[in-house]
C-alpha cells in the first residue's frame, strides 16, 4: 500500500461525514457537467444546515443541489446565474425571501477561488465596473482604467467531481466537466473529490495531472458519473 | 440584401465579417447561430466559457457527452486541436483581452457603446449574470446581435440604457435585423442598412447624428 495523505473513505457520507452546520461549501460543476451529485446527496443525508453554497449555478430540477436547497439547508448561494429554465427550487425560495444570494460575475467567482487559493489578499479587476455589481465597491484607476477591489472566497469545504484519481490523490478530469474543479480544489480547507474510478499510483501520466494530490484531502469512488 | 433580416440571416452576415483565424466567443442563445455559418476552411476557433477552445457543432444523437457541453449547457462536439481548461483559465483568457471577438446578445445598447444584457431591472426578475460582464469589458472586439426594436416598437440602440448595465463603453459594432452601426468616438454610424434607407431609421432612433 502506497503512503499519502489523502484518504479514500469506503462512501460519500463518509466523506462528507464531518461538515459542520454552517460551512461554506464551494459545489463544482457547471450546469450538470462535473457536478458532484453524489457528494450533494451525501450531505443531504448527513445533515448539516445553515450552509452557504459557492457554486456557478443554482441547482438544476429536483436533484443535486436543487435538492439541497429544498430541504432547507442552505442559508446563502453566492453564484453567476442562478435562473435557468429548470431553477424553480431556487426561483420559489428567492421570491419567498428563504435564501439569500450573492451575484458575482462568472470570471470573479473563479478568480477570487483563485486569489484564496494562492494566498493573494485582494485584487484589482475591470470586470462589472460602472454595473449595478460595483455599487458602492472600493475602486481604483490604474494607468487610466478602472478597476473593483475583489476579495478572495476561501471554503470551508469542497465538493469536486474529477474523472480519475490514483490512489495518491492526483486528479485528472474530462472535457468540460472540468471547470471549476480545478481551482476549488486549492480554495477549500477540506476538499473532496468524486470520482469514477482510483488507478494506481504512476500510471496517470505527470504531465497531464491537473490537479496534484496536495490540494486532494479525501478521494471518494462512486459509480456512473463522468465516462 | 432586403430585410429586415431573420436572426438566422443576421448571423450569416456577422459570420462573414469575422476573419479567418479569429478566436471567438458567441455567448448564449441568437449569437450562436453564428457557428453555423462560419466555413470550416476559414479556421475559426470557438472559445466556450465553461473551459474550451476548438468547440465543434451541436452533438446529436450517440455524439451526446454529458461532459461536452457550451455555455448555454447544449451538447457539443469538439473539433481536433481541441483544449480543455479550468473556469479560472477561461475567463483569465477572456479577461487578458485574448480573444478577438465575442457576439452577445442585449436588451439595450446606448450611444455612448454601453450595454445592458443581463437583467431586466424587474422587482420579481432573478438576475443572472453569468459570463457577460466579464466577456463584454474582455474580448478585443464586442459585437452585438439584437433586433433594432422591440416588439412593442420601442428602439434598443437608446441615448442611454434605462435596464441595468452589463459593460460601460465596451461595444463595438451592433449588428441588427435592420442595420449595422460601427461605434466611433461621434457615436454610432450606420454602415449598412436592410431594407429601411438610414435617414428613416435615424428618425426612428431620435439620434440624428447616426447617419452617414
Amino acid at each position: 500500500m502506497v503512503v499519502s495523505r489523502t484518504q479514500f473513505p469506503s462512501s460519500a457520507l463518509d466523506a462528507v461525514a464531518d461538515t459542520p452546520d454552517g460551512a461554506t461549501v464551494l459545489v463544482g460543476g457547471f450546469g450538470l457537467a462535473g457536478m458532484p451529485s453524489e457528494l450533494i446527496d451525501a450531505l443531504i443525508e448527513q445533515g448539516a444546515g445553515d450552509l452557504t453554497i459557492v457554486s456557478n449555478n443554482a441547482g438544476n430540477g429536483d436533484t443535486g443541489l436543487a435538492a439541497l436547497l429544498r430541504a432547507g439547508r442552505v442559508r446563502k448561494v453566492v453564484c453567476s446565474f442562478p435562473r435557468q429554465s429548470d431553477s424553480y427550487v431556487f426561483d420559489e425560495l428567492y421570491r419567498a425571501g428563504k435564501i439569500e444570494l450573492e451575484l458575482v460575475p462568472q470570471g470573479n467567482l473563479a478568480e477570487r477561488m483563485r486569489a484564496a487559493g494562492a494566498g493573494i489578499g485582494a485584487f484589482y479587476c475591470p470586470t462589472a465596473v460602472g454595473t449595478p455589481l460595483a455599487e458602492g465597491r472600493e475602486t481604483r484607476v490604474i494607468d487610466g482604467r478602472t478597476y473593483l477591489l475583489e476579495y478572495p472566497i476561501h471554503g470551508d469545504v469542497a465538493l469536486i467531481s474529477a474523472w480519475r484519481a490514483d490512489e495518491l490523490g492526483n486528479l485528472v478530469y474530462r472535457k468540460t466537466a472540468r471547470n471549476f474543479g480545478p481551482v476549488m480544489a486549492t480554495a477549500a480547507r477540506t476538499v473532496i473529490a468524486q470520482v469514477t474510478s482510483v488507478v494506481p499510483a504512476g500510471s496517470l501520466d505527470p504531465e497531464a495531472v491537473v490537479t496534484p494530490r496536495i490540494y486532494v484531502d479525501r478521494v471518494v469512488r462512486v459509480e456512473g458519473g463522468a465516462r | 440584401m432586403t430585410g429586415p433580416l431573420t436572426m438566422d440571416q443576421l448571423a450569416a452576415v456577422i459570420a462573414r465579417d469575422i476573419p479567418p483565424g479569429s478566436f471567438v466567443n458567441l455567448g448564449i442563445g441568437h449569437p450562436t447561430k453564428v457557428a453555423d455559418h462560419l466555413p470550416p476552411e476559414a479556421g475559426v476557433v470557438l472559445h466556450t466559457e465553461n473551459g474550451m477552445l476548438g468547440m465543434g457543432p451541436t452533438a446529436t444523437g450517440a455524439d451526446v457527452d454529458p461532459d461536452l457541453i457550451n455555455a448555454g449547457k447544449i451538447p457539443v462536439t469538439e473539433l481536433p486541436g481541441a483544449a480543455y481548461f479550468d473556469h479560472a483559465s477561461s475567463f483569465a483568457m477572456m479577461r487578458g483581452g485574448h480573444l478577438d471577438f465575442c457576439v452577445l446578445g442585449a436588451y439595450q445598447v446606448s450611444a455612448g457603446g454601453d450595454l445592458a444584457n443581463w437583467h431586466t431591472g424587474a422587482a420579481d426578475d432573478i438576475p443572472a449574470v453569468g459570463g457577460a460582464m466579464d466577456l463584454a469589458i474582455g474580448a478585443k472586439s464586442v459585437f452585438v446581435m439584437m433586433s433594432l426594436f422591440t416588439r412593442g416598437g420601442a428602439p434598443k440602440l437608446v441615448p442611454r440604457c434605462t435596464y441595468p448595465l452589463t459593460g460601460v463603453g465596451c461595444v463595438s459594432r451592433v449588428y441588427t435585423d435592420l442595420a449595422v452601426f460601427d461605434f466611433t468616438p461621434e457615436g454610432p454610424r450606420i454602415t449598412r442598412t436592410f431594407g429601411t434607407p438610414a435617414a428613416e431609421l435615424a428618425e426612428r432612433l431620435a439620434l440624428p447624428y447616426l447617419a452617414g
